[in-house]
Protein backbone atom coordinates (compact mmCIF):
# COMPACT_ATOMS: atom_id res chain seq x y z
CA UNK A 1 0.00 0.00 0.00
CA UNK A 2 3.08 2.40 0.97
CA UNK A 3 4.39 1.96 -2.21
CA UNK A 4 1.03 2.28 -4.54
CA UNK A 5 0.60 6.05 -2.56
CA UNK A 6 4.34 6.75 -3.26
CA UNK A 7 3.73 5.95 -6.72
CA UNK A 8 0.16 7.77 -6.86
CA UNK A 9 1.67 10.90 -5.04
CA UNK A 10 4.35 11.11 -7.76
CA UNK A 11 1.58 11.04 -10.32
CA UNK A 12 -0.42 13.83 -8.41
CA UNK A 13 2.91 16.54 -7.90
CA UNK A 14 3.48 15.83 -11.81
CA UNK A 15 -0.11 16.51 -12.16
CA UNK A 16 0.43 20.10 -10.01
CA UNK A 17 3.36 20.99 -11.53
CA UNK A 18 2.99 20.77 -15.17
CA UNK A 19 -0.95 22.80 -14.22
CA UNK A 20 -2.61 19.94 -15.55
CA UNK A 21 -5.03 20.13 -12.39
CA UNK A 22 -5.03 23.66 -12.19
CA UNK A 23 -6.20 23.69 -15.93
CA UNK A 24 -8.87 20.78 -15.45
CA UNK A 25 -10.45 22.25 -12.88
CA UNK A 26 -10.84 25.56 -14.63
CA UNK A 27 -11.98 23.79 -17.64
CA UNK A 28 -14.34 21.85 -15.85
CA UNK A 29 -15.68 24.94 -13.42
CA UNK A 30 -16.17 27.35 -16.11
CA UNK A 31 -18.26 24.65 -17.97
CA UNK A 32 -20.55 24.03 -15.17
CA UNK A 33 -21.04 27.34 -13.88
CA UNK A 34 -22.04 28.69 -17.40
CA UNK A 35 -24.31 25.73 -17.98
CA UNK A 36 -25.93 26.10 -14.39
CA UNK A 37 -26.16 29.87 -15.75
CA UNK A 38 -27.95 29.06 -18.85
CA UNK A 39 -29.95 26.30 -16.53
CA UNK A 40 -31.14 28.78 -14.32
CA UNK A 41 -32.72 30.93 -16.72
CA UNK A 42 -35.71 28.53 -17.94
CA UNK A 43 -36.76 27.81 -14.32
CA UNK A 44 -39.95 28.48 -13.52
CA UNK A 45 -41.61 28.25 -16.79
CA UNK A 46 -41.05 24.12 -16.73
CA UNK A 47 -41.35 22.32 -13.79
CA UNK A 48 -37.98 21.36 -13.81
CA UNK A 49 -35.27 22.22 -11.21
CA UNK A 50 -32.56 24.26 -12.17
CA UNK A 51 -30.39 21.85 -11.15
CA UNK A 52 -32.04 19.05 -13.27
CA UNK A 53 -31.77 21.05 -16.29
CA UNK A 54 -27.48 21.87 -15.19
CA UNK A 55 -27.27 18.24 -14.71
CA UNK A 56 -28.57 17.32 -17.89
CA UNK A 57 -26.53 20.15 -20.12
CA UNK A 58 -23.33 18.70 -17.98
CA UNK A 59 -23.89 15.12 -18.72
CA UNK A 60 -23.91 15.83 -22.13
CA UNK A 61 -20.81 17.74 -22.05
CA UNK A 62 -19.16 15.62 -19.60
CA UNK A 63 -19.69 12.97 -22.43
CA UNK A 64 -17.20 14.47 -24.70
CA UNK A 65 -14.90 16.25 -22.28
CA UNK A 66 -14.16 13.58 -19.28
CA UNK A 67 -12.86 10.83 -22.03
CA UNK A 68 -10.64 13.47 -23.83
CA UNK A 69 -9.63 14.34 -19.94
CA UNK A 70 -8.48 11.16 -18.99
CA UNK A 71 -6.82 9.82 -22.18
CA UNK A 72 -4.71 12.75 -21.98
CA UNK A 73 -3.65 12.06 -18.62
CA UNK A 74 -3.01 7.95 -19.22
CA UNK A 75 -2.14 7.48 -22.90
CA UNK A 76 1.90 8.31 -22.49
CA UNK A 77 2.00 6.79 -19.13
CA UNK A 78 3.75 3.61 -19.61
CA UNK A 79 4.49 4.21 -23.59
CA UNK A 80 6.35 7.39 -22.01
CA UNK A 81 8.13 5.91 -20.22
CA UNK A 82 9.57 3.14 -21.84
CA UNK A 83 10.44 5.25 -24.34
CA UNK A 84 12.72 7.41 -22.01
CA UNK A 85 13.83 4.77 -20.68
CA UNK A 86 12.75 5.85 -17.30
CA UNK A 87 10.53 2.86 -16.62
CA UNK A 88 13.55 0.27 -16.57
CA UNK A 89 15.38 2.02 -14.20
CA UNK A 90 11.94 2.47 -11.93
CA UNK A 91 11.81 -1.65 -12.15
CA UNK A 92 15.13 -1.90 -10.81
CA UNK A 93 13.72 -0.75 -7.41
CA UNK A 94 11.35 -2.36 -4.87
CA UNK A 95 8.21 -2.45 -6.81
CA UNK A 96 6.07 -5.04 -8.27
CA UNK A 97 4.99 -4.27 -11.81
CA UNK A 98 1.35 -4.32 -10.94
CA UNK A 99 2.13 -1.67 -7.95
CA UNK A 100 3.42 0.61 -10.79
CA UNK A 101 -0.19 0.36 -12.71
CA UNK A 102 -2.49 1.14 -9.56
CA UNK A 103 0.11 3.80 -8.42
CA UNK A 104 -0.13 5.69 -11.39
CA UNK A 105 -4.04 4.33 -12.03
CA UNK A 106 -4.88 5.55 -8.40
CA UNK A 107 -2.64 9.10 -9.12
CA UNK A 108 -4.37 9.87 -11.99
CA UNK A 109 -7.98 8.75 -10.63
CA UNK A 110 -6.84 11.34 -7.86
CA UNK A 111 -6.11 14.24 -10.82
CA UNK A 112 -9.45 13.35 -11.87
CA UNK A 113 -11.27 13.29 -8.23
CA UNK A 114 -9.89 16.93 -7.48
CA UNK A 115 -10.09 18.42 -11.41
CA UNK A 116 -14.02 17.09 -11.17
CA UNK A 117 -15.23 18.13 -7.59
CA UNK A 118 -13.49 21.39 -7.65
CA UNK A 119 -14.63 22.33 -10.70
CA UNK A 120 -18.25 20.97 -10.81
CA UNK A 121 -18.25 20.99 -7.00
CA UNK A 122 -16.92 24.65 -6.87
CA UNK A 123 -19.41 25.73 -9.55
CA UNK A 124 -22.56 23.97 -7.72
CA UNK A 125 -21.25 26.41 -4.71
CA UNK A 126 -21.10 29.43 -6.23
CA UNK A 127 -24.72 28.48 -8.01
CA UNK A 128 -26.05 28.04 -4.52
CA UNK A 129 -24.31 31.18 -2.69
CA UNK A 130 -25.58 33.18 -6.15
CA UNK A 131 -29.50 31.98 -6.14
CA UNK A 132 -30.83 30.86 -2.05
CA UNK A 133 -32.84 27.39 -2.33
CA UNK A 134 -31.96 25.82 -5.68
CA UNK A 135 -30.41 23.00 -3.63
CA UNK A 136 -33.31 20.46 -4.46
CA UNK A 137 -32.08 17.64 -6.57
CA UNK A 138 -28.55 17.69 -5.18
CA UNK A 139 -28.47 14.09 -5.71
CA UNK A 140 -28.92 14.12 -9.46
CA UNK A 141 -25.27 16.62 -9.58
CA UNK A 142 -23.63 14.23 -6.99
CA UNK A 143 -24.71 11.09 -8.71
CA UNK A 144 -23.13 13.41 -11.94
CA UNK A 145 -19.62 14.12 -10.28
CA UNK A 146 -19.46 10.85 -8.97
CA UNK A 147 -20.31 8.83 -12.61
CA UNK A 148 -18.12 11.51 -14.43
CA UNK A 149 -15.11 10.13 -12.31
CA UNK A 150 -16.25 6.48 -12.75
CA UNK A 151 -15.97 7.63 -16.69
CA UNK A 152 -13.01 9.13 -16.20
CA UNK A 153 -11.23 5.77 -14.72
CA UNK A 154 -12.77 3.79 -17.88
CA UNK A 155 -10.76 6.26 -20.00
CA UNK A 156 -7.69 5.98 -18.15
CA UNK A 157 -7.81 2.22 -18.23
CA UNK A 158 -8.58 2.23 -21.59
CA UNK A 159 -5.65 4.76 -22.31
CA UNK A 160 -3.04 2.69 -20.10
CA UNK A 161 -4.20 -0.17 -22.58
CA UNK A 162 -2.85 1.59 -25.67
CA UNK A 163 0.03 2.89 -23.66
CA UNK A 164 1.07 -0.43 -22.88
CA UNK A 165 0.36 -2.69 -26.40
CA UNK A 166 2.11 0.56 -28.90
CA UNK A 167 5.52 1.04 -29.04
CA UNK A 168 5.71 4.53 -30.01
CA UNK A 169 4.40 7.88 -27.49
CA UNK A 170 3.24 9.17 -31.30
CA UNK A 171 1.10 5.61 -31.99
CA UNK A 172 -0.54 5.77 -28.44
CA UNK A 173 -1.47 9.13 -29.04
CA UNK A 174 -3.34 8.68 -32.45
CA UNK A 175 -4.87 5.59 -30.82
CA UNK A 176 -6.02 7.39 -28.00
CA UNK A 177 -7.57 10.07 -30.21
CA UNK A 178 -9.16 6.97 -31.94
CA UNK A 179 -10.42 5.24 -28.94
CA UNK A 180 -12.37 9.04 -28.27
CA UNK A 181 -14.03 9.39 -31.75
CA UNK A 182 -15.02 5.31 -31.41
CA UNK A 183 -16.77 5.83 -28.37
CA UNK A 184 -17.90 9.21 -28.23
CA UNK A 185 -18.95 9.64 -31.59
CA UNK A 186 -18.98 7.04 -34.04
CA UNK A 187 -20.43 4.44 -31.83
CA UNK A 188 -23.58 6.25 -31.68
CA UNK A 189 -23.54 7.46 -34.99
CA UNK A 190 -23.57 4.36 -36.52
CA UNK A 191 -25.98 3.02 -33.94
CA UNK A 192 -28.88 5.34 -34.57
CA UNK A 193 -27.61 4.75 -38.21
CA UNK A 194 -28.62 1.40 -37.81
CA UNK A 195 -31.64 1.83 -36.09
CA UNK A 196 -32.89 4.56 -38.79
CA UNK A 197 -31.79 1.94 -41.70
CA UNK A 198 -33.14 -0.80 -40.29
CA UNK A 199 -36.75 0.49 -39.05
CA UNK A 200 -37.48 -1.49 -36.43
CA UNK A 201 -36.78 -4.79 -38.81
CA UNK A 202 -33.91 -6.50 -36.84
CA UNK A 203 -33.05 -3.93 -34.09
CA UNK A 204 -35.76 -4.87 -31.53
CA UNK A 205 -36.15 -2.96 -28.25
CA UNK A 206 -33.67 -5.07 -26.48
CA UNK A 207 -31.06 -5.19 -28.81
CA UNK A 208 -30.61 -1.74 -29.01
CA UNK A 209 -30.82 -1.48 -24.97
CA UNK A 210 -28.06 -4.46 -25.19
CA UNK A 211 -26.27 -2.25 -27.92
CA UNK A 212 -26.43 1.43 -25.53
CA UNK A 213 -25.32 -0.95 -22.54
CA UNK A 214 -22.34 -2.10 -24.54
CA UNK A 215 -20.89 1.72 -25.07
CA UNK A 216 -19.63 3.15 -21.74
CA UNK A 217 -20.56 6.59 -22.79
CA UNK A 218 -24.30 5.87 -23.26
CA UNK A 219 -24.14 3.88 -19.66
CA UNK A 220 -23.22 7.03 -18.32
CA UNK A 221 -25.90 9.03 -20.45
CA UNK A 222 -28.16 6.49 -19.59
CA UNK A 223 -27.61 6.79 -15.75
CA UNK A 224 -27.56 10.30 -15.32
CA UNK A 225 -30.63 11.75 -17.34
CA UNK A 226 -33.08 8.49 -16.42
CA UNK A 227 -32.07 7.86 -12.50
CA UNK A 228 -33.76 11.16 -10.50
CA UNK A 229 -37.28 11.44 -11.77
CA UNK A 230 -36.89 14.75 -12.33
CA UNK A 231 -33.97 14.79 -14.42
CA UNK A 232 -35.42 12.14 -17.15
CA UNK A 233 -38.63 14.33 -17.02
CA UNK A 234 -36.86 17.70 -17.83
CA UNK A 235 -35.05 15.41 -20.33
CA UNK A 236 -37.75 13.98 -22.15
CA UNK A 237 -36.90 10.44 -21.47
CA UNK A 238 -38.61 9.53 -18.85
CA UNK A 239 -38.64 5.57 -17.74
CA UNK A 240 -36.56 4.90 -21.09
CA UNK A 241 -33.68 2.98 -18.58
CA UNK A 242 -36.12 1.34 -16.79
CA UNK A 243 -38.61 0.28 -19.45
CA UNK A 244 -35.71 -1.18 -21.09
CA UNK A 245 -34.71 -3.18 -17.82
CA UNK A 246 -31.79 -0.88 -16.95
CA UNK A 247 -31.32 -0.47 -13.05
CA UNK A 248 -28.87 1.72 -11.72
CA UNK A 249 -27.01 -1.04 -10.53
CA UNK A 250 -26.76 -2.71 -13.80
CA UNK A 251 -25.48 0.45 -15.47
CA UNK A 252 -22.87 0.87 -12.65
CA UNK A 253 -21.77 -2.60 -13.17
CA UNK A 254 -21.27 -2.14 -16.97
CA UNK A 255 -19.57 0.78 -16.28
CA UNK A 256 -17.39 -1.05 -14.06
CA UNK A 257 -16.32 -3.50 -16.10
CA UNK A 258 -14.90 -1.18 -18.14
CA UNK A 259 -12.56 -0.42 -16.06
CA UNK A 260 -11.86 -3.45 -14.39
CA UNK A 261 -11.24 -5.23 -18.07
CA UNK A 262 -8.77 -2.89 -19.41
CA UNK A 263 -6.69 -2.62 -16.52
CA UNK A 264 -6.21 -6.09 -16.13
CA UNK A 265 -5.36 -6.65 -19.59
CA UNK A 266 -2.90 -3.69 -19.27
CA UNK A 267 -1.60 -5.76 -16.42
CA UNK A 268 -1.11 -9.02 -18.30
CA UNK A 269 0.63 -7.21 -20.80
CA UNK A 270 2.99 -5.24 -18.75
CA UNK A 271 3.59 -8.44 -16.21
CA UNK A 272 4.92 -10.28 -19.32
CA UNK A 273 6.79 -7.21 -21.14
CA UNK A 274 10.67 -7.27 -21.39
CA UNK A 275 12.14 -4.05 -21.18
CA UNK B 1 39.77 -4.79 -3.17
CA UNK B 2 38.46 -7.44 -0.80
CA UNK B 3 40.56 -10.64 -0.66
CA UNK B 4 38.89 -13.65 -2.06
CA UNK B 5 39.27 -16.90 -1.15
CA UNK B 6 36.36 -19.83 -1.61
CA UNK B 7 34.68 -19.05 1.85
CA UNK B 8 32.86 -16.00 0.27
CA UNK B 9 29.56 -16.57 -1.02
CA UNK B 10 28.33 -17.15 -4.44
CA UNK B 11 26.33 -14.13 -5.41
CA UNK B 12 25.85 -14.34 -9.28
CA UNK B 13 25.71 -17.67 -10.85
CA UNK B 14 24.99 -17.37 -14.58
CA UNK B 15 24.55 -21.04 -16.49
CA UNK B 16 24.77 -21.44 -19.82
CA UNK B 17 22.77 -18.35 -20.57
CA UNK B 18 21.29 -17.03 -24.06
CA UNK B 19 18.85 -14.58 -25.01
CA UNK B 20 17.56 -14.32 -28.21
CA UNK B 21 15.15 -11.45 -29.82
CA UNK B 22 13.54 -12.67 -32.46
CA UNK B 23 16.35 -14.42 -34.22
CA UNK B 24 18.79 -12.56 -33.25
CA UNK B 25 20.89 -13.67 -30.61
CA UNK B 26 22.28 -11.35 -28.42
CA UNK B 27 23.45 -13.41 -25.57
CA UNK B 28 24.69 -16.69 -25.91
CA UNK B 29 25.81 -19.51 -23.67
CA UNK B 30 27.25 -17.44 -20.99
CA UNK B 31 28.62 -19.33 -17.69
CA UNK B 32 29.09 -16.61 -14.87
CA UNK B 33 29.85 -16.93 -11.12
CA UNK B 34 30.49 -13.94 -8.66
CA UNK B 35 31.64 -14.25 -5.39
CA UNK B 36 30.44 -11.64 -2.46
CA UNK B 37 32.98 -8.88 -2.35
CA UNK B 38 34.11 -9.13 -5.75
CA UNK B 39 34.25 -6.68 -8.92
CA UNK B 40 34.03 -7.66 -12.34
CA UNK B 41 34.14 -5.76 -15.32
CA UNK B 42 32.62 -6.54 -18.65
CA UNK B 43 34.23 -5.65 -22.05
CA UNK B 44 33.45 -5.32 -25.01
CA UNK B 45 32.35 -3.03 -28.13
CA UNK B 46 28.73 -1.60 -28.38
CA UNK B 47 26.49 -4.04 -28.94
CA UNK B 48 28.38 -7.41 -27.40
CA UNK B 49 25.92 -8.15 -24.80
CA UNK B 50 27.34 -6.36 -21.97
CA UNK B 51 23.67 -4.12 -21.14
CA UNK B 52 21.26 -7.33 -21.96
CA UNK B 53 23.95 -9.52 -19.57
CA UNK B 54 23.16 -6.96 -16.59
CA UNK B 55 19.28 -6.41 -17.41
CA UNK B 56 18.45 -10.58 -17.51
CA UNK B 57 20.99 -10.42 -14.08
CA UNK B 58 18.77 -7.27 -13.07
CA UNK B 59 15.55 -9.25 -14.17
CA UNK B 60 14.24 -6.88 -16.14
CA UNK B 61 14.52 -9.40 -19.18
CA UNK B 62 14.18 -13.46 -18.97
CA UNK B 63 16.93 -15.68 -20.33
CA UNK B 64 16.13 -17.70 -23.59
CA UNK B 65 17.68 -20.49 -21.82
CA UNK B 66 19.79 -21.62 -19.11
CA UNK B 67 19.57 -20.39 -15.41
CA UNK B 68 20.10 -16.71 -13.85
CA UNK B 69 20.29 -17.05 -10.12
CA UNK B 70 21.03 -13.83 -8.45
CA UNK B 71 21.23 -13.98 -4.71
CA UNK B 72 19.84 -17.08 -4.29
CA UNK B 73 17.17 -17.00 -6.22
CA UNK B 74 15.64 -15.64 -9.96
CA UNK B 75 15.31 -12.17 -10.71
CA UNK B 76 12.92 -12.38 -13.41
CA UNK B 77 9.66 -10.52 -13.08
CA UNK B 78 8.16 -10.27 -9.78
CA UNK B 79 9.63 -12.63 -7.58
CA UNK B 80 12.57 -9.78 -6.87
CA UNK B 81 11.28 -7.46 -4.77
CA UNK B 82 13.65 -8.72 -1.51
CA UNK B 83 16.73 -8.52 -4.50
CA UNK B 84 16.08 -5.34 -5.68
CA UNK B 85 16.02 -3.72 -1.42
CA UNK B 86 19.97 -4.66 -1.92
CA UNK B 87 21.33 -3.45 -5.60
CA UNK B 88 21.72 -0.25 -6.95
CA UNK B 89 21.90 0.11 -10.66
CA UNK B 90 22.88 3.13 -13.34
CA UNK B 91 22.00 2.10 -16.65
CA UNK B 92 23.87 3.21 -19.62
CA UNK B 93 22.65 7.03 -20.57
CA UNK B 94 20.44 7.30 -17.85
CA UNK B 95 17.13 8.90 -18.13
CA UNK B 96 15.17 10.99 -15.32
CA UNK B 97 11.91 12.47 -15.31
CA UNK B 98 12.73 15.64 -16.62
CA UNK B 99 10.39 18.26 -15.06
CA UNK B 100 11.10 17.30 -11.76
CA UNK B 101 13.94 18.77 -9.71
CA UNK B 102 16.83 17.34 -8.87
CA UNK B 103 16.40 16.51 -5.11
CA UNK B 104 12.52 15.20 -5.72
CA UNK B 105 14.09 12.76 -8.23
CA UNK B 106 16.52 11.14 -5.59
CA UNK B 107 13.76 11.82 -2.87
CA UNK B 108 11.21 9.82 -4.88
CA UNK B 109 13.99 6.97 -5.72
CA UNK B 110 14.57 6.93 -1.95
CA UNK B 111 11.00 6.64 -0.62
CA UNK B 112 10.58 3.62 -2.90
CA UNK B 113 13.87 1.95 -1.22
CA UNK B 114 12.79 3.38 2.17
CA UNK B 115 15.78 5.74 2.48
CA UNK B 116 15.51 8.87 4.80
CA UNK B 117 15.75 12.04 3.21
CA UNK B 118 19.08 13.19 5.60
CA UNK B 119 20.69 10.30 3.48
CA UNK B 120 19.77 11.66 -0.15
CA UNK B 121 20.84 14.76 0.94
CA UNK B 122 24.13 13.60 1.70
CA UNK B 123 24.28 11.34 -1.18
CA UNK B 124 24.01 14.77 -3.30
CA UNK B 125 26.22 16.31 -1.41
CA UNK B 126 28.82 13.62 -2.00
CA UNK B 127 28.28 13.40 -5.90
CA UNK B 128 28.67 17.77 -6.11
CA UNK B 129 24.65 17.86 -6.66
CA UNK B 130 23.56 19.82 -3.41
CA UNK B 131 23.97 23.42 -5.94
CA UNK B 132 22.20 22.19 -8.35
CA UNK B 133 19.59 20.17 -6.53
CA UNK B 134 16.82 22.48 -7.03
CA UNK B 135 16.69 23.10 -10.62
CA UNK B 136 14.89 20.80 -13.17
CA UNK B 137 16.84 17.77 -14.43
CA UNK B 138 15.70 18.60 -17.83
CA UNK B 139 18.40 21.02 -17.64
CA UNK B 140 21.02 18.96 -16.64
CA UNK B 141 24.46 18.69 -18.08
CA UNK B 142 25.09 15.16 -19.06
CA UNK B 143 27.62 14.91 -16.27
CA UNK B 144 25.37 15.91 -13.86
CA UNK B 145 22.91 13.46 -14.75
CA UNK B 146 25.40 10.41 -14.59
CA UNK B 147 26.23 12.25 -11.22
CA UNK B 148 22.18 11.92 -10.28
CA UNK B 149 22.38 8.46 -11.55
CA UNK B 150 25.00 6.98 -9.37
CA UNK B 151 23.30 9.15 -6.33
CA UNK B 152 20.62 6.86 -6.89
CA UNK B 153 22.52 3.88 -7.19
CA UNK B 154 23.76 4.24 -4.23
CA UNK B 155 20.57 4.96 -2.35
CA UNK B 156 20.43 2.94 0.93
CA UNK B 157 24.06 0.99 0.58
CA UNK B 158 23.39 -1.49 -1.87
CA UNK B 159 25.64 -5.02 -1.75
CA UNK B 160 25.28 -5.61 -5.27
CA UNK B 161 25.74 -3.41 -7.50
CA UNK B 162 25.17 -2.83 -11.50
CA UNK B 163 26.61 0.11 -13.34
CA UNK B 164 26.44 0.45 -17.00
CA UNK B 165 29.12 2.39 -18.48
CA UNK B 166 29.41 4.76 -14.94
CA UNK B 167 31.86 7.08 -15.83
CA UNK B 168 30.99 8.50 -19.41
CA UNK B 169 30.30 12.38 -19.27
CA UNK B 170 32.60 12.64 -15.97
CA UNK B 171 35.44 14.87 -16.02
CA UNK B 172 38.28 12.96 -14.95
CA UNK B 173 38.38 14.64 -10.91
CA UNK B 174 35.22 13.38 -10.78
CA UNK B 175 35.91 10.04 -12.24
CA UNK B 176 38.84 9.68 -9.40
CA UNK B 177 35.70 10.71 -6.98
CA UNK B 178 33.56 8.12 -8.17
CA UNK B 179 36.10 5.24 -8.12
CA UNK B 180 36.67 6.17 -4.66
CA UNK B 181 33.19 5.83 -3.80
CA UNK B 182 32.72 2.40 -5.59
CA UNK B 183 36.03 1.70 -3.31
CA UNK B 184 34.11 2.67 -0.56
CA UNK B 185 31.15 0.51 -0.89
CA UNK B 186 33.46 -2.22 -2.06
CA UNK B 187 35.60 -2.50 1.45
CA UNK B 188 32.58 -2.52 3.11
CA UNK B 189 31.68 -6.14 0.90
CA UNK B 190 29.50 -5.00 -1.38
CA UNK B 191 29.49 -6.81 -5.10
CA UNK B 192 29.71 -4.73 -8.41
CA UNK B 193 29.26 -5.72 -11.98
CA UNK B 194 30.84 -2.68 -14.21
CA UNK B 195 30.80 -2.45 -17.98
CA UNK B 196 32.82 0.26 -19.18
CA UNK B 197 34.77 1.39 -22.26
CA UNK B 198 37.71 2.99 -20.06
CA UNK B 199 39.99 0.08 -19.61
CA UNK B 200 42.91 1.83 -18.14
CA UNK B 201 40.36 3.44 -15.69
CA UNK B 202 39.41 -0.23 -14.21
CA UNK B 203 42.48 -1.97 -14.66
CA UNK B 204 43.62 -1.40 -10.99
CA UNK B 205 40.39 -2.31 -9.71
CA UNK B 206 38.77 -5.24 -11.22
CA UNK B 207 39.55 -8.78 -9.56
CA UNK B 208 38.10 -9.95 -12.94
CA UNK B 209 37.46 -9.18 -16.46
CA UNK B 210 35.04 -10.60 -18.79
CA UNK B 211 35.46 -9.74 -22.52
CA UNK B 212 32.54 -10.26 -24.88
CA UNK B 213 32.29 -10.18 -28.58
CA UNK B 214 29.17 -10.80 -30.58
CA UNK B 215 26.96 -11.92 -27.34
CA UNK B 216 29.97 -14.75 -26.68
CA UNK B 217 32.20 -14.82 -23.61
CA UNK B 218 36.14 -14.42 -25.44
CA UNK B 219 37.94 -14.60 -22.38
CA UNK B 220 37.68 -14.56 -18.76
CA UNK B 221 39.79 -14.42 -16.23
CA UNK B 222 42.34 -11.82 -13.55
CA UNK B 223 44.63 -9.32 -15.76
CA UNK B 224 47.50 -11.61 -14.90
CA UNK B 225 45.30 -14.72 -16.20
CA UNK B 226 44.51 -12.93 -19.20
CA UNK B 227 48.13 -11.87 -20.47
CA UNK B 228 48.82 -15.23 -20.08
CA UNK B 229 45.96 -15.92 -22.21
CA UNK B 230 47.18 -13.89 -24.92
CA UNK B 231 50.78 -14.21 -24.25
CA UNK B 232 51.46 -10.79 -26.14
CA UNK B 233 55.13 -9.56 -26.05
CA UNK B 234 56.84 -7.75 -23.54
CA UNK B 235 58.51 -4.78 -24.94
CA UNK B 236 62.05 -3.09 -23.88
CA UNK B 237 63.72 -0.49 -24.74
CA UNK B 238 67.40 -0.19 -24.93
CA UNK B 239 68.86 2.99 -25.44
CA UNK B 240 72.76 2.92 -26.55
CA UNK B 241 74.99 5.67 -27.20
CA UNK B 242 75.13 6.71 -30.23
CA UNK B 243 75.89 4.60 -33.28
CA UNK B 244 76.25 1.64 -31.30
CA UNK B 245 72.78 0.19 -32.28
CA UNK B 246 73.45 -2.55 -34.44
CA UNK B 247 77.27 -3.50 -32.36
CA UNK B 248 74.75 -4.02 -29.30
CA UNK B 249 72.33 -5.98 -31.19
CA UNK B 250 75.04 -8.38 -32.90
CA UNK B 251 76.04 -8.85 -28.93
CA UNK B 252 73.17 -9.67 -28.16
CA UNK B 253 72.56 -12.46 -30.29
CA UNK B 254 70.76 -13.68 -32.99
CA UNK B 255 67.52 -15.38 -31.30
CA UNK B 256 66.26 -11.80 -30.26
CA UNK B 257 63.06 -10.17 -31.79
CA UNK B 258 64.17 -6.23 -32.94
CA UNK B 259 60.75 -5.09 -33.59
CA UNK B 260 62.62 -1.02 -34.45
CA UNK B 261 65.85 0.11 -34.66
CA UNK B 262 67.81 3.36 -34.79
CA UNK B 263 70.92 5.06 -34.23
CA UNK B 264 70.84 5.50 -30.48
CA UNK B 265 67.94 2.79 -29.79
CA UNK B 266 66.59 -0.86 -30.16
CA UNK B 267 63.27 -2.00 -29.59
CA UNK B 268 62.93 -5.45 -28.71
CA UNK B 269 60.05 -8.12 -27.81
CA UNK B 270 60.17 -10.84 -26.08
CA UNK B 271 57.04 -13.34 -24.58
CA UNK B 272 57.33 -12.55 -20.57
CA UNK B 273 59.49 -16.04 -19.77
CA UNK B 274 62.48 -15.28 -21.91
CA UNK B 275 62.25 -11.65 -20.57
CA UNK B 276 64.51 -11.67 -17.40
CA UNK B 277 67.03 -14.14 -19.44
CA UNK B 278 67.49 -11.21 -22.26
CA UNK B 279 67.72 -8.63 -19.06
CA UNK B 280 70.33 -10.00 -17.71
CA UNK B 281 71.97 -10.46 -20.85
CA UNK B 282 71.04 -6.48 -21.67
CA UNK B 283 73.00 -5.22 -17.95
CA UNK B 284 75.56 -7.58 -19.23
CA UNK B 285 76.66 -4.74 -22.16
CA UNK B 286 78.04 -2.75 -19.12
CA UNK B 287 78.75 0.83 -20.33
CA UNK B 288 77.41 1.10 -23.90
CA UNK B 289 73.53 0.76 -22.57
CA UNK B 290 72.51 4.00 -21.02
CA UNK B 291 68.87 3.30 -20.81
CA UNK B 292 66.43 0.30 -20.51
CA UNK B 293 62.14 0.93 -20.34
CA UNK B 294 60.70 -2.56 -20.19
CA UNK B 295 56.71 -1.72 -20.81
CA UNK B 296 54.31 -4.87 -20.56
CA UNK B 297 51.67 -5.38 -22.82
CA UNK B 298 48.74 -2.94 -22.31
CA UNK B 299 45.34 -4.12 -21.38
CA UNK B 300 43.82 -1.83 -24.29
CA UNK B 301 46.49 -4.33 -26.13
CA UNK B 302 45.34 -7.65 -24.28
CA UNK B 303 41.43 -6.37 -25.27
CA UNK B 304 42.41 -6.25 -28.92
CA UNK B 305 43.88 -9.54 -28.87
CA UNK B 306 40.86 -10.93 -28.00
CA UNK B 307 38.43 -8.81 -30.14
CA UNK B 308 41.02 -8.99 -32.99
CA UNK B 309 39.03 -11.68 -35.22
CA UNK B 310 42.37 -13.06 -37.01
CA UNK B 311 43.41 -15.00 -32.93
CA UNK B 312 43.75 -18.29 -33.60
Amino acid sequence: MKMLLILALKEIRDGLRNRWIAAAIVVLGTLALALSMLGSAPTGSISASALDVTVISLASLSVYLIPLIALMLSFDALVGEFERGTMMLLLTYPVRRWQVIMGKFLGHLSILFIAIFAGYGGAIIIMILMNEGITEGWQAYVTLMASSLVLGAIFIALGYLVSVLVKERATAAGAAIGLWLVFVVLYDLILFGALLLDEGQVIGQQLFSALMLISPTDTYRILNLSLFEGVSQAAGIAGVASGAGMSATLLLAVMLLWVVVPLAVTLLVFQRREL
Amino acid sequence: MVELDAVNPEVISLQSVSKQYGNETVVSNVDLNVQAGECVVLVGHNGAGKTTLMKLMLGLTRASSGTVEVLGGNPAFNASVALHKTLGYLPESVAFYEAMTGREVLSFYARLKAVSNADCEKLLELVGLADASKRRVGTYSKGMRQRLGLAQAMLGEPQLLFLDEPTTGLDPILRQHFYQLIDDLHKEGATSIISSHALNEVEARANRFIIMKAGIVVACGTLGELYQLAALPVRLKVSVSPGEANNVAQRLGSDINIDRISNQSLNLNCSNKEKMPLIRRITELGDSISDLQISPPRLDEVYSYFMSDDRS
